[in-house]
């Protein structure tokens, strides 16, 4: 059977018909969820936070987002066993709701940055890169203003231990290439249940090597396992 | 009563925008005269009550729920 994406559409997303397409692509039945929803409808399989502006990026980017009706109802999702992928401004509101660990700041080149970039798998043991190799190098593009990932020591070597960190900036051979500033070079993370997962680059736009990269199939094909 | 909100990055987390400023302003030529910036953020807020210790407890709550991100900033509150 299919698995159900549940996409989460707040004012201000502008990656939700690339999500929808790119899960489409890999042969998911997809929904468009709305912000105010009370419910995740009892099909659903994953929830994506697509990426965006919601609300403008207002107060700081994520914030307000992350007091909407639907986020409330996330708990109880994961808790049945639901996942969740917040891409972009998508991780941006799992830090500013509490449900991932750590915040994230304006660049450090206060730039806008746009562009692909590599990236390194640091562990594979979760659902979402289960079809990966640690050490696998992919190239994803990543567009983003607020990307600089903080955390402080303690919650940094929380995250190393519990084999939290799921993706880091690199150059093209794996070497530490760090594009923004984030602590540790990260771009994404997962919780310590693993079903819960975060990050800035945009795997939706690497899905067709015409485009630049198809490396963004091999990691949403981990969520079909 | 007016309520005015201070929230600034926490000392210790790096403050890329106050740090170009300050590069800035030493370009001006104010190198002499400026040891540190910080850039931070101003809430002004009328509420409803007039008693000055409603309204500090309930600015905390609106600081510690939404308007800082304590994991990186600090908040101060004014009445």
């Amino acid at each position: 059977m299919s698995k159900k994406v549940g996409i989460v559409q707040f004012p201000g997303t502008n990656c939700d018909y690339d999500t929808e397409s790119a899960f489409q692509q890999i042969g998911c039945e997809t929904e468009f969820l709305w912000y105010k929803d009370s419910e995740i409808p009892k099909d659903i399989d994953l929830v994506v936070l697509p990426g965006g502006f919601s609300y403008g990026d207002y107060l700081r980017s994520g914030a307000i987002a992350s007091s909407s009706p639907i986020l409330s109802k996330i708990d109880e999702f994961t808790k049945d066993g639901g996942k969740v992928l917040g891409i972009c401004n998508g991780f941006q509101i799992l830090l500013e709701s509490g449900f991932l660990p750590g915040a994230m700041k304006r660049n450090d080149n206060l730039h806008f940055i746009s562009k692909h970039h590599y990236l390194k798998v640091e562990n594979c043991d979760n659902p979402f890169l289960s079809d990966m190799k640690k050490g696998d190098i992919v190239k994803i593009p990543i567009a983003h203003a607020e990307g600089n990932y903080y955390i402080d020591e303690v919650g940094a070597s929380d995250l190393r231990k519990n084999k939290q960190i799921l993706l880091t900036y690199c150059d093209e051979n794996g070497n530490e290439l760090n594009p923004n500033g984030s602590v540790d070079s990260i771009a994404g993370i997962c919780n310590i249940e693993r079903n819960i997962f975060g990050l800035m680059p945009h795997p939706e736009r690497a899905m067709e090597e015409i485009l630049g990269s198809d490396d963004g199939v091999k990691m949403l094909e981990g969520f079909l396992n | 009563m007016r309520v005015v909100i201070n929230i600034f990055l926490k000392e210790g987390v790096l403050d890329s925008q106050g740090k170009a400023v300050h590069h800035a302003l030493d370009s001006l030529g104010f190198e002499k005269s400026v040891q540190d910036v910080r850039i931070g953020r101003q809430i002004v807020m009328q509420l409803n009550t007039s008693s000055e210790s409603e309204a500090r407890e309930e600015a905390t709550k609106m600081c510690e729920e939404l308007l800082a991100n304590t994991v990186i900033e600090d908040y101060s509150i004014e009445i």
